[in-house]
């Protein structure tokens, strides 16, 4: 599913609006989750799961093609935690 | 990282904010954006969101686990899981 397919399916349960309005929604709920993490905030959605930022150490890494080290600069990189219940209905126990 | 925690109340008001539907549309359509993604990850789709990230669901065998207090060995069982690849752009907006 694309981001076009999402909002042509939450489209369709919601008639009374228009596709532009669907879509606006779609990319500001998405949009505020990546501001967030920018802040270095938490975006916890109980029951879909939680998204948060790890930082990662600088390290010297290799190019695997040639063996050759190279540095790599400490970073912060997106994480995502499933939230019980999707981890549960994924498995077939519905959560409800 | 002693950052905020945005929840589906900020989700919520962005989108009354932005879009300017009614705050019970608003939180309405929140929760079925997050529905429609989740009912797609539970039907086995990618869900695939251009500048932001795709979920994807993982199909892991048995293994043996360890239960880490007693240390007795535990199998865990055949399971399906998320997972979130970020996209470049994500990326690179939080290590602005």
């Amino acid at each position: 599913m694309t981001r076009s397919e999402l909002i042509s399916r939450v489209s369709q349960r919601y008639p009374e609006l228009y596709q532009r309005e669907v879509e606006r929604v779609v990319t500001t709920i998405f949009d505020e989750i990546a501001g967030a993490l920018a802040r270095g905030d938490r975006v916890e959605l109980r029951g879909f799961g939680a998204f948060s930022v790890k930082s990662r150490d600088a390290r010297t890494g290799r190019n695997p093609r040639t063996g050759e080290p190279v540095d790599v600069e400490a970073k912060t990189v997106p994480f995502f935690k499933t939230g019980k219940q999707l981890r549960d209905r994924l498995n077939g126990h519905d959560g409800g | 990282m002693a950052g905020k925690t945005m929840t589906r109340a900020e989700l919520a008001e962005a989108v009354y904010q932005e879009v300017g539907l009614s705050r019970n549309d608003s939180a309405a359509l929140v929760e079925t954006v997050l529905g429609e993604v989740s009912d797609a990850l539970v039907d086995g789709e990618t869900v695939k969101i251009s500048s932001f990230g795709s979920f994807s669901v993982r199909q892991k065998g048995q293994r043996i686990g360890r239960n880490p207090k007693t240390g007795e060995e535990v199998p865990i069982l055949p399971r399906r899981v998320l997972v979130f690849r970020p996209s470049h752009v994500l990326k690179d907006r939080i290590n602005k």
